[in-house]
């Protein structure tokens, strides 16, 4: 009896918020099939697939194709090419982002500040089309402007984007000049969330300015930068492919080949569309476990988490 | 002593001297860093302007060199420039409605208590900010659904970003639910309520949202790769990486053959930054406050 009127309260609610129903549905769809169905879809990386036999019928090999890509002479280099790719944006522009934002943080005069600001996040909202464009143009042998200054001075002139040697850099210092701005916006708000007063106590303290940012602005923004590291490996098994995509070329795959740009190739230009799931697969494994082990990690050693 | 002691300005003029020495520099710092930020934007439309001769030569610094506009009126009379202009225009303006719409109608379901199996929901969408099909599958999905080569195939898969609608829940919890209530008294539906009373209240945080959408859809260029083979559906990256990138190997090949292939390549980055620019100084408060909420909460 009490069972039954639990759930016919239950269907009440359910009634009362048809319309809200009825308002999510077009998301509902959307998450199955754009977001759900591509995770079924994961299935053939242990099928053949087959175009003309689909999804369903596709004969089952198990784990040939993950056998496959850990055999492959690419498995090293592309993983190689996608952490270190990584760890180089972790390195640098991760810290940078940071240093930027309590530099600005220490400007006095409001305008310039917020004049400042506005031009270091300009580059974010550049196309990577354009950036690429911008990066082969300026580097470009015969007529580049990094080039041309180089060959001024006195030195030889490079070709960059044909060295396996130079792409790395080539790729971090873009990301640099694009997301620094932007990366700082998040710290500049997590330190102006600073309690004032901390400050004038460690002034009346007698603490100077770099006491003031060792001992407060950085322990204070130390939640936002976790939070900022847990999303941040999650993604450290993919790198920009798309960006990556436009700079490379044969002479540098070397070091531009990473997991995307990989899976681009050899699946849908070259239709191996079974085994380069696989590769994807093993991909989105790794970072959500990065995420799972990083959010684990930080929630153990400080109080901060996802979820 | 008293408070006022410790307070702003006096306090400023009894600064160190390192403190003054670093104030100092680190307007220097900003200074150059800005420089470094604007800088190859100015070389490039300096360069759009100038001699092909001053451009090889290294002349070009800051103001074109022998001014003129041929290399425009080369790319204007490219005939695939103007339909991939079109072409982007109409993607990025149904793709942001089509994503607003999506994004405010789930935002606000999934804000609502009211509804039943909202914490599912909720981590239903979140899931997928996390772990995904990955490319091939997804491809193979649109593929399946017919969508390859229509120009929904532009604007459904990315119709809904996890993050922005994650964001705008955040903001529509903030709106008083006596707000809702008296709403609801008044025999107005959900439907009525979000968009009636609701919307117009969240005008600025509908124009962030939207704007990230909008340079999303201007500045894409992988999912046309992927998904359109006809060339009169091009967006127009895919025709500016044709014209500098793909172009870039012939050129390492035979250098100046033609005279006017580094001031083309310049002028048609111009041409595809030129909106972007224009309208970012009006629309970059909005990025930032979208920037803002975020941080606030998860």
């Amino acid at each position: 009896m009490k069972k039954k009127t639990k759930s016919a309260l239950l269907w009440r609610r359910i009634w009362a918020a048809k319309y809200l129903y009825l308002m999510f549905l077009p998301v509902f769809l959307y998450y199955v099939f754009f977001r759900y169905a591509p995770m079924l879809g994961l299935s053939i990386a242990f099928k053949d697939y087959n175009a003309f036999l689909g999804f369903d019928k596709s004969p089952w090999v198990g784990f040939k194709y993950f056998k496959q890509f850990f055999h492959s002479i690419y498995l090293w280099r592309l993983v190689r090419n996608t952490l270190l790719i990584n760890l180089y944006d972790l390195l640098f522009n991760f810290p940078a982002a940071i240093i930027l934002a309590l530099l600005l943080n220490e400007v006095q005069q409001k305008r310039f500040k917020k004049v400042t600001r506005t031009i270091t996040y300009m580059p974010y909202f550049i196309s990577s089309v354009v950036l690429a464009s911008m990066v082969v143009q300026f580097l470009s042998p015969s007529s580049g402007l990094i080039n041309n200054v180089i060959a001024s001075l006195g030195g030889e002139r490079q070709y960059f984007m044909t060295q396996p040697e130079s792409f790395r850099t080539i790729y971090t210092l873009m990301n640099l000049w694009k997301n620094i701005g932007w990366n700082s916006i998040i710290f500049l708000a997590a330190i102006s969330g600073i309690n004032g007063e901390l400050y004038e106590a460690c002034t009346v303290d007698g603490g100077g300015y770099l006491r003031r940012m060792w001992h407060i602005t950085l322990p204070g923004i130390s939640g936002t930068v976790v939070v900022l590291l847990i999303m941040r490996l999650g993604h450290v098994m993919d790198a920009g492919y798309e960006t990556i995509l436009l700079l490379q070329n044969n002479a540098n795959m070397e070091t531009s080949d990473v997991i995307g740009t990989y899976v681009y190739r050899r699946g849908l230009k070259g239709g191996e569309y079974s085994y380069t799931t696989a590769v994807g697969m093993f991909q989105s494994v790794i970072g959500f476990a990065m995420v799972i082990f990083s959010n684990w990690l930080s929630r153990t050693y400080s109080e901060n988490s996802l979820w | 002593m008293t408070i006022q002691a410790v307070s702003k300005p006096r306090h400023r003029i009894r600064e160190s001297l390192s403190r003054r020495i670093f104030l100092k520099l680190n307007v220097v710092i900003l200074l150059f860093l800005c420089f470094l930020m604007l800088y190859p934007v100015v070389y490039v439309i300096a360069a759009s302007f100038s001699e092909e001769t001053a451009i090889l030569r290294g002349d070009v610094a800051f103001l074109p060199v022998g001014f003129h506009t041929k290399a425009y009126s080369k790319v204007f009379n490219y005939p695939q420039l103007w339909t991939s202009y079109r072409n982007t225009v109409v993607y990025t303006l149904l793709g942001t409605a089509v994503n607003l719409l999506l994004t405010v109608c789930g935002a606000w379901a999934l804000s609502q208590k009211k509804m039943p199996g909202r914490r599912f929901l909720t981590l239903m969408c979140t899931f997928t900010m996390f772990f995904s099909g990955g490319m091939i599958p997804t491809f193979l999905v649109v593929k399946e659904l017919k969508l390859l080569n229509t120009v929904w195939a532009m604007i459904l898969p990315g119709a809904v970003s996890t993050y922005n609608m994650i964001l705008m829940r955040t903001f529509f919890l903030a709106i008083p639910t006596s707000l809702v209530e008296a709403a609801e008294l008044d025999g107005c539906t959900d439907f009525g309520i979000l968009f009636r009373i609701v919307l117009p209240l969240s005008l600025a945080s509908l124009m962030t949202i939207g704007m990230f959408y909008a340079v999303g859809h201007w500045n894409s260029y992988f999912s046309a790769v992927i998904y359109l083979s006809k060339a009169e559906m091009y967006p127009l990256q895919i025709v500016l990486r044709q014209v500098v990138l793909m172009n870039e190997i012939v050129e390492n090949a035979t250098s100046t053959e033609n005279n006017m292939a580094e001031g083309i390549k310049y002028a048609t980055i111009v041409v595809a930054m030129l909106p972007m620019l224009c309208m970012y100084p009006f629309i970059q408060r909005y990025f930032v406050k979208g920037v803002m909420v975020g941080s606030v909460k998860e």
